[in-house]
């Protein structure tokens, strides 16, 4: 009864680690890494649900009447853009912040805000360093 | 022509967007960018004229009708949030031009017209989109720009915020994802008018209900709802000051609007409020949220960390309006939307104009500042009174429907509660004024002049609109209140 | 195989490796989309996960340092008890789903048959994704372009538009590994036999999307990972002799403007935004030259974008 479904529960298994490793690491590269798994988890799920026993891919031909539904296909195909847009524009985020503190682990980040905060210092501002 | 109206409206600035990035010479990009930004304001009056009394447009992209192709779809309430993003975002544009030349080498400044028009361009996009995937590309648009926006603010804090916000948006636009994924998956559309009348013969099912805990949780953190509001305060604190101003009064807010369309329309409120319950997840939350993010705001020094946290509590007074299910409470909802965006964007802005000439936004710093700069503190006073509810003032319109939804209920302690929040507002505001006003001038600050015109006139703008909708209402709570009974399905 | 893979990125607390098996998770996933009938997205999958996002992020640690720190256990309940349950919303919804490959569920029966059916009628190309992406649902696909423009002007905005004005010779990106790599002989004649052959199956796939799987965005994929391979082999310098960065970062609008210039030009004569059809006086030629102009103006962007955004990291790992 429950063999229709494995495929379900494997994409969920795989969406949630996902989501564990974004939770959970403190390494901002290493954030991004699990979004990314996250989101394709997410797209499996989508494609599986267009996917048809017997169909074939949904380009037209002579003689084929079952074809999968094209349409999550278009669906996932601009959310995998959309993924890899925000990867990049949240690596870049790494990479400044990287030049701003000297790390990308959010644990030693806060040591450093938090010894910024006690000695009242004013906080470095992030330098313009784009020419 | 006006039948193509809702393609010109979105087009105006989202062409302006990369033709501004190809331009070298920052002000001529700030031109284009706001000639486009004030016709497509004139575009949305125009919408909202046409829509004026309860009417709709429907638009179809590419020609094909929907559900096949996508839809674009225009009633009254999204006509008012078109007219705020459009309108307020042109204001705040237009003294973008001054409070960005001291924080970013000129060159630069084309591209961020071009992620600020970006961003505005997105937000319109999903004000009027009426398909639910076209929702998330837009989204996607306008949390793509506001990070990049964030990013560039001057403290490096500005980095982590901006990346943490990165994290929890990305989540909550994959949660939004899997939801619409989630109601495709039982109806096969994603038109959201076929998906209204498709709906309720799901109501029972598992993955329908999963869906709906799915949006929920992901335009919660999109909107900042009390307890998923921790990205805010720092966004908004280290943001590059013009810039929160355009973020505190748009993007939350259409954030909000897409709620208020899912939750009403697409779902529906039989299954949200009465299968799902949803208003006993909100009301407290949004309860707890207000009482606490006011008291956070009364003991912050800095002005732009004080203000954040003043929006997590307005917002969760445009929540609450929400969750309370009745006519008054969802006009005060949509009308404080609005006000809120107004007053905010004011604040914001005025703050700006003071960190231009002092530099710091601690309160300490800005002692005297009523003496040395008296319109921008003017108009701040002004606005000031507005965010607390003052008569005569937007604020004081909003939360007057809010508390009488309180009463229908009979929930007294429900508007002393609010009363009290409001009195914390006058306790924050009141350490503004009292540190603008009865504090010396600081030497070190006794040279500081008033701010160009440039940017006091957009100030007083805002400044002047919050009393004249504090006496007219027509715009604001007059549609609001039509707005709320299509939306309960009472009367019309 | 795909969990396994998962866990062992959890664990790795080298990121070298993590991004690795990152890409071979993306592999692994796009073998899967193609067994789901799914062959475009596979093809992008293969593109986008196991390229170009790939070379980003090892752009990006050669930056930032490879090694992350190990989980503690205290800060691992939290996101366990979250991931748990929301696992278990999943899970309690996907009793209710429809069974998986049946042909009768909801999404089969509702919207879809019209693609299936009238799009070689009405639209013209043979692959109905085609159709449905440029066509039918081409407003969502001028804002993907949209989302790749965004990306664009914030890591531009971020960290600068990878030009520096001094022209000297510069070593090759750390990125390729410890050796420079324009010593090793091999290396170099592989690539030089193979980045011709990829940018003309780029233009191959960029024109023939209508009948077979390919398209403008991963055609653009492909050009750009040809142009960013032989960065990567002969170094920053020559590949922007080759795509001077300073034009280059005029086409990312370039394309956005041709797509939309479609839906204007097709708004003035009389129809609605990107309706093709009133193009030509045959409606199907017309959507024939809308889909051909706009999968263009997609590529263009795709490639730029991509290419600029790779430049943007190399040039700050210097």
């Amino acid at each position: 009864m429950f063999t229709g479904l494995f495929n379900y529960w494997v994409v969920i298994i795989i969406m949630m680690s996902g989501l564990y490793v974004v939770m959970s690491s403190s390494n901002l590269i290493k954030k991004i890494i699990g979004l990314n798994i996250f989101q394709t988890a997410v797209f499996i799920l989508f494609i599986s649900m267009g996917k048809i026993s017997g169909g074939t891919a949904p380009i037209l031909a002579e003689g084929i009447t079952a074809y999968s539904n094209p349409l999550p296909h278009v669906l996932i195909l601009t959310a995998i853009v959309v993924g890899v847009a925000t990867t990049a524009l949240g690596l870049a985020i790494a990479v400044r912040v990287h030049e701003a503190y000297g790390s990308v682990d959010e644990i030693e980040i806060a040591a450093i805000d938090a010894a910024d905060f006690d000695q009242e210092t004013p906080a470095k501002p992030a330098e313009d360093t784009t020419s | 022509m006006s039948n193509q109206l809702p393609a010109i409206v979105l087009l105006l600035t989202l062409l302006a967007a990369p033709l501004c990035s190809m331009m070298r010479n920052g002000d001529h990009a700030w031109k284009l960018a706001v000639s486009s930004a004030w016709l497509s304001v004139v575009a949305a009056f125009a919408l909202l004229q046409q829509v004026w009394g309860g009417y709709e447009i429907s638009y179809h992209m590419g020609g094909w009708p929907p559900p096949w192709g996508i839809e674009v779809r225009i009633d009254e309430l999204s006509a008012l949030v078109l007219v705020l993003v459009t309108l307020f975002g042109s204001i705040v544009l237009s003294a973008l031009r001054e409070s960005l030349r001291p924080i970013m080498r000129s060159h630069r400044h084309s591209l961020y017209y071009t992620t600020f028009l970006l961003c505005m361009a997105s937000l319109i996009g999903i004000t009027i989109t009426g398909d639910a995937f076209n929702v998330f590309v837009f989204l996607e648009i306008s949390s793509l720009s506001t990070y990049a926006l964030i990013a560039r603010g001057r403290d490096r804090r500005a980095l982590t915020a901006s990346f943490r916000y990165l994290i929890m948006g990305t989540i909550g636009a994959t949660f939004i994802l899997i939801a619409i994924g989630f109601i495709y998956m039982v109806t096969g559309t994603l038109n959201m008018a076929d998906l209204a009348e498709r709906l309720p013969a799901h109501a029972d099912n598992r993955v329908v209900q999963a869906s709906f805990a799915f949006f929920t949780i992901g335009i919660a953190l999109k909107v900042a709802v009390f307890p998923l509001h921790y990205w805010l305060p720092n966004s908004y604190t280290y943001a590059p000051k013009a810039t929160t101003a355009f973020l505190a009064a748009t993007a939350t807010k259409v954030s909000l609007y897409v709620m208020i369309r899912f939750v009403f329309d697409v779902y529906g409120i039989e299954f949200s409020f009465q299968q799902m319950q949803l208003g006993l997840l909100l009301v407290p939350l949004s309860i707890a949220g207000f009482l606490i993010a006011s008291l956070t705001a009364v003991f912050q020094n800095d002005v732009k960390r004080l203000l954040a946290w003043s929006s997590v509590a307005q917002l969760s007074y445009m929540v609450l309006g929400l969750g309370l299910l009745n006519i008054d409470g969802l006009t005060a909802s949509i009308t404080h939307m609005f006000n809120h965006a107004m007053i905010k964007a004011g604040l914001f802005l005025a703050l700006a104009a003071m960190i231009y000439r002092v530099e710091s936004s601690k309160l300490s710093d800005l002692a005297g500042i009523g003496r040395t700069m008296p319109y921008t503190t003017a108009a701040f006073v002004i606005l000031g009174l507005g965010l607390i509810g003052v008569p005569l003032t937007a604020g004081f319109v909003s939360k007057w429907y809010l508390i009488s939804a309180a009463l229908e209920k009979d929930w007294l302690w429900l508007a002393v509660l609010l009363i009290a929040s409001s009195l914390m507002a006058v306790v924050y505001i009141g350490k503004i004024i009292d540190a603008a006003y009865f504090k010396p001038v600081s030497a070190s600050h006794a040279q500081v002049k008033e701010v160009p015109p440039i940017i006091l006139i957009p100030c007083w703008t805002f400044a002047l609109l919050t009393i004249y909708f504090g006496i007219d209402t027509r715009l604001s709570a007059g549609l609001a209140g039509r707005v709320a009974q299509t939306l309960l399905g009472v009367g019309s | 195989m795909l969990v396994a893979t998962v866990f062992v990125i959890i664990r790795l607390e080298k990121l070298m490796s993590a991004v690795m098996m990152m890409g071979f998770f993306s592999l692994l996933s796009s073998c899967i989309f193609m067994v789901l009938d799914a062959v475009d997205v596979a093809f992008t999958e293969a593109a986008v996960g196991a390229g170009v996002s790939t070379i980003f992020f090892l752009a990006a640690i050669a930056i930032v340092g490879r090694t992350s720190r190990p989980v503690k256990p205290n800060k691992m309940i939290v996101p366990l008890i979250t991931c748990l349950g929301t696992g278990a919303i999943l899970i309690y919804a996907s009793f209710d789903m429809p069974r998986f490959g049946i042909n009768d569920a909801p999404i089969h029966q509702h919207v879809a048959p019209r693609y299936l059916n009238d799009s070689a009628g009405e639209v013209g190309p043979p692959n109905v994704v085609t159709s449905v992406l440029a066509s039918y649902r081409g407003y969502d696909t001028f804002g993907e372009v949209g989302v790749v423009f965004t990306a664009f002007i914030g890591v531009f905005l971020l960290l600068g538009a990878g030009t520096r004005k001094s022209g000297k010779e510069r070593p090759a990106p750390p990125n390729v590994g410890e050796g420079s790599m324009r010593q090793k002989v091999v290396l170099r004649e592989v690539s030089d036999l193979v980045i011709a052959p990829v940018l003309i199956f780029a233009l191959y796939v960029q024109w023939h999307g209508d009948f077979g799987p390919g398209g403008g965005f991963q055609a653009g994929v492909i050009f750009a990972s040809g142009i960013i391979l032989y960065a990567l082999i002969y170094g920053i310098v020559p590949a922007q002799k080759v795509m001077p960065p300073r034009k280059l970062a005029y086409f990312p609008a370039i394309g956005l403007l041709l797509y939309a210039g479609v839906g204007v030009v097709s708004m003035f004569k009389g129809g609605n935004f990107l309706n093709y059809s009133v193009l030509a006086h045959d409606p199907l030629h017309g959507q024939h030259y809308g889909i051909l102009i706009i999968e263009l103006g997609v590529g263009i962007t795709v490639a730029a974008v991509m290419i600029n955004i790779f430049f943007s990291f190399s040039e700050r790992s210097l």
